[in-house]
Formats: C-alpha cells, sequence, structure tokens
C-alpha cells in the first residue's frame, strides 16, 4: 500500500469518529500533563536538593566551658587538641574544606543574626562554642565525619545541618510521588480509552477491513491505519499537554519565583527534558494499547 | 489449481463433519458449480480454499501451494490469488464505484497510473463504463454485483469464487452475472461457484460438484442441479 492512500484512509478514520478523536486527545493531554506535573516536581526537587545540599554544614561545636558532654569532661578543649582535630579533618577525603569559627567569630554571627532582638545583649563570647564549619563534598557523607568525631574528647557534639532538611524533603518525595502516581494512572486510562476507542473503530470499519482481507491486504497494512490514528491523536494530545507545561513554567517564573526566595525553581531544561519522556510515554502507550487491541479485534 | 485430499472438517463442539473425506481437483481454467442445500459444506468448502479456516485432516492444495504450510503471514499472498464475489456484494457504501474498484489495487500497493488504467478497463469488461463517480446505492442489484466482480478480478486473480453471486438477483440480472462470470472463465481463469439457483446451472451445463452432508454425492462433467433426468 502506498503512503498516499494509508493516509487518506487515516483521515477518513480521524474525521468519522471525530467525538472520540477528541475523547482520546483530551485524555491524552490531561493523563502527559498530570504526569508532566509529576516530573517537573520531581526536577524540582532535584533542584532544591542541589540548593540546599550545597548551602548545608557540618558543624562540630569543641568543648567550652559550659560544656556538659562526657567527652568534655576534662573542659575547654586545648589548642593542641583543636590543631589535631582540624588536621584531621583536612585529611579526610569526603571533606571539601575545613571553616574554624572562633568563640569572637561566633558572638560576631550572633550579634548579627539577633541584632534587634534583646537577646544580643544578655550574651558575651564566652558563652558560645568555638566549632568547624566543615563542607562535604557529598551531603550524604555525613556518617564518616559522625563515626570519626563524635565523643572525642575536646568534641561537644557533632550537628549535621542535612537532618533538619531531610524531615522536609521527606514530605517533598511524598508529595512527588504522590503526583507521579496520579499521573500514572491517568495514563493508565488514557491506554483503557485509546483501547475502547480502536475496538469501537474495529467494529464501525468491519466492512472496510473485511474487504482488505479479501483481497490479500497483509495485518500490517490492515491494522496500520488505526495504529496512526491513534499515534497521530497521542501527539495531538502531547502538544497540548506541552503548552500546559509551558504555562505551568512561566507561571512559575512570573508569579511564583519572585515571593519564594528562599530557593530556586527547576529551569526550561527541565520542562524540555519532561516533554520528551511524555513524548516517548505517549506514543508508546498509544502503540501497546494498538497493537494489543488490534491483535484481538483486527483479524486476518 | 484447487486440490482436495480426503479433507475433513468438524468446527469446535459439533459432533457432525461440515466436510467428510472430501477428495476432488478443480483444473486450471475449469468453471466448477458447487451445489447442495443449506448446510451441505459448500460454505466451508470455499473458506478452507481462502484458508479463513483450516481442515481438522486432510490436505489442500491451491494455485500450487501446500496450506498447511502456509504460514499465516503468507495467507494474504494466496488471497491475492483468488477473487472472492459474495451475495451481498459486500462494497464500501462510502466510496465511489471506481474508488471501491481502486480499493483492491490500492491494497496490493498500485500505482496511481496503473490504477487508472486498469480500473476503467475492468469497469468496461463488466459493462458499467462511465458509472465510476456513482456510489453503490445509487446503483441497482445486478450493477452492485458487477461492481464487486470488478473489484475481485481487477488484479486478475487465477481463481474466482462465487458464493451465491446471484442469491439477491432476480432472472434477468442473473444471466447478465452469469454472462459476465463465463466471459471471466474464457480469460482463463478458473471459477468455482457456489449456488442454489438450478435454472442456471443447468443452463450453463458446466461441471456440477454436489454436497450432501459433507460427503460429494456427484461429480459430473456437463451437470444440472438436480437428479431430474
Amino acid at each position: 500500500m502506498r503512503a498516499g492512500f494509508v493516509l487518506s484512509e487515516v483521515g477518513i478514520g480521524l474525521r468519522r469518529n471525530l467525538t472520540m478523536t477528541f475523547a482520546v486527545i483530551v485524555t491524552v493531554a490531561t493523563s502527559l500533563s498530570l504526569l508532566g506535573f509529576g516530573l517537573l516536581s520531581n526536577a524540582q526537587v532535584g533542584v532544591m536538593k542541589d540548593y540546599w545540599y550545597d548551602k548545608i554544614e557540618v558543624s562540630i561545636y569543641l568543648c567550652g566551658d559550659l560544656s556538659e558532654a562526657p567527652s568534655c569532661s576534662s573542659g575547654k578543649i586545648t589548642i593542641p587538641q583543636r590543631d589535631q582535630i582540624e588536621t584531621d579533618l583536612k585529611a579526610i577525603p569526603v571533606v571539601q574544606n575545613v571553616y574554624y569559627e572562633s568563640q569572637a567569630d561566633a558572638f560576631n554571627r550572633f550579634q548579627e543574626r539577633f541584632k534587634d532582638s534583646a537577646i544580643a545583649q544578655n550574651v558575651t563570647p564566652d558563652q558560645l562554642p568555638e566549632s568547624f564549619r566543615v563542607k562535604l563534598k557529598d551531603p550524604t557523607q555525613f556518617a564518616v565525619i559522625q563515626s570519626a568525631f563524635s565523643g572525642r574528647p575536646g568534641i561537644d557534639v557533632v550537628q549535621d545541618q542535612r537532618a533538619i532538611l531531610e524531615k522536609f524533603f521527606r514530605l517533598l518525595n511524598v508529595l512527588r510521588n504522590g503526583a507521579l502516581f496520579i499521573g500514572l494512572i491517568s495514563v493508565l486510562t488514557a491506554a483503557l480509552l485509546i483501547s475502547n476507542t480502536i475496538r469501537i473503530a474495529a467494529f464501525n470499519r468491519r466492512r472496510e477491513t473485511g474487504v482488505m482481507k479479501l483481497v490479500g491486504a497483509s495485518s500490517f497494512s490492515i491494522q496500520l491505519p488505526f495504529l496512526l490514528e491513534s499515534v497521530f491523536s497521542a501527539i495531538f494530545g502531547w502538544t497540548v499537554a506541552l503548552g500546559l507545561l509551558s504555562g505551568f513554567k512561566v507561571l512559575i517564573d512570573q508569579r511564583v519565583a519572585p515571593l519564594l526566595s528562599f530557593t530556586r525553581f527547576f529551569g526550561w531544561d527541565a520542562v524540555w527534558i519532561a516533554s520528551l519522556q511524555l513524548l516517548g510515554v505517549g506514543l508508546l502507550v498509544a502503540a501497546l494499547a494498538s497493537v494489543i487491541t488490534l491483535r484481538r479485534f483486527v483479524k486476518v | 489449481m484447487i486440490k482436495f485430499e480426503n479433507v475433513s472438517k468438524t468446527y469446535p463442539n459439533q459432533e457432525r463433519p461440515a466436510l467428510d473425506g472430501v477428495n476432488l481437483e478443480v483444473a486450471k481454467g475449469e468453471f466448477v458449480f458447487l451445489v447442495g442445500l443449506s448446510g451441505s459444506g459448500k460454505s466451508t468448502f470455499l473458506r478452507l480454499v481462502l484458508k479463513e479456516e483450516d481442515p481438522t485432516s486432510g490436505k489442500i492444495y491451491v494455485a500450487g501451494k501446500d496450506l498447511s504450510k502456509l504460514s499465516s503471514w503468507k495467507v494474504p499472498e494466496l488471497r491475492r490469488q483468488v477473487g472472492t464475489v459474495f451475495q451481498d456484494f459486500r462494497l464500501l457504501p462510502n466510496k465511489t464505484v471506481f474508488e471501491n474498484v481502486a480499493f483492491t489495487l490500492h491494497v496490493l500497493g498500485y500505482s496511481k497510473k496503473e490504477i487508472n488504467r486498469e480500473v476503467p478497463e475492468v469497469l468496461e469488461l463488466v459493462g458499467l463504463e462511465g458509472y465510476g463517480d456513482r456510489r453503490p446505492s445509487q446503483l441497482s442489484g445486478g450493477e452492485q454485483q458487477r461492481v464487486a466482480i470488478a473489484r475481485a478480478f481487477v488484479s486478475h486473480p487465477a481463481i474466482l469464487i462465487a458464493d451465491e453471486p446471484t442469491g439477491n438477483l432476480d432472472p434477468t440480472m442473473s444471466v447478465g452475472i452469469m454472462k459476465l462470470l463465463d466471459r471471466i472463465n474464457r480469460t482463463g481463469t478458473t471459477v468455482v461457484m457456489a449456488t442454489h439457483d438450478s435454472g442456471i446451472v443447468d443452463q450453463m451445463r458446466k461441471r456440477v460438484i454436489e454436497l450432501e452432508g459433507g460427503l460429494v454425492v456427484r461429480d459430473q462433467v456437463r451437470g444440472v442441479y438436480g437428479y431430474s433426468g
């Protein structure tokens, strides 16, 4: 069969089944959009992790006069102890850099942060602990530092800022998984609708397919117009979804991002990557649903 | 051209076979009537030739091919060598006469140029010159059957199978259709026609194969419909 003939049959099929074609396009568009929002929230969680993990550090608080931890039983840390800790820290491969904050530095920072508060007036430098601020190459490698330094004489406590963020990210992960789940469910719905649409189309055109079979058309050429119809509908639905996701991105850039300055948002690259993935999913689902249905309902 | 070797066919969930040990051979260029009551096995015979069904036992050869050895993806190739015409015409109502006939050629991948040459030629053969732009609904039953024959014959198959082609037509129209099938037969095409129409069978004096309860009860070279004489 020639391409022109196949395409004209596809056109006739799509027009004759206009309401179903429309239903398939709308369902594919909404389901791919939902899945797309899931993919974008995944990208957003990634962006936020990069952003935050880049900023967080491990704080190693050193023993001061007020420390009560068992490792501080001999009182304030000595200078050789402190130098040894710094040397040991720098020798660990996952450590990117180490910054020493003295009691005076801590006091200045404290004054800076709480300058409008009465509490700043009552604090003296010797009440604040000196500490090492450790930046890790990979923020998930906290356990290495924890096991090496926690409980070592002269060290009060090893604190990972990441632990605070983890709870927040756990919440974000739940939201993201929910979005992906809803997206996948609706893609499944779209697949079932495509399958049903093909059944109806196959029934409506049993005359044509019967004649094609009689004159010796191969199964492939009988099934090809049905397959192309659902693939075209899927591509059409995908372009609608692409428009919705781009609109979502513009909305975030113009309305949401200015209000939430504490984080960055996913870029256009995430939108394009998600779109390509959605195109893949859309084509795969349309083709699979068609082929499985056609094998059952358009036999030669 | 068609050869049945001890062919039996029993449909699932049925005790009595539709065909029971049938042996027969139809030579190239022959014109054969297949007669018998409803349920005698005529339709089963035709379905087996087209490999729409497989026999329960026995061997079938069509156009030199052993159908039991024909893989399912080669079945379309077989059907391209066997034109088919039915009692209910089976035309596509949304297409014109020209498009209906051209449909075969489109499916077989002919070019536009070849289609524009072949279709008018076959329409002329079946006596429907100038009817190309009409729709099937604008034609009489006899004319519709001519379109169906044109569609079956346009690719010049080696075998033409006609299942009660005159079943829906009045006697005058039937005579026209029989003349047409005879003309097609004279081009060297093997014609197998299943029919109930005793008048036609008696008139044509061609080979008659009679089926009864799945058995060949008569195979006569220049036969008539019944045992009337």
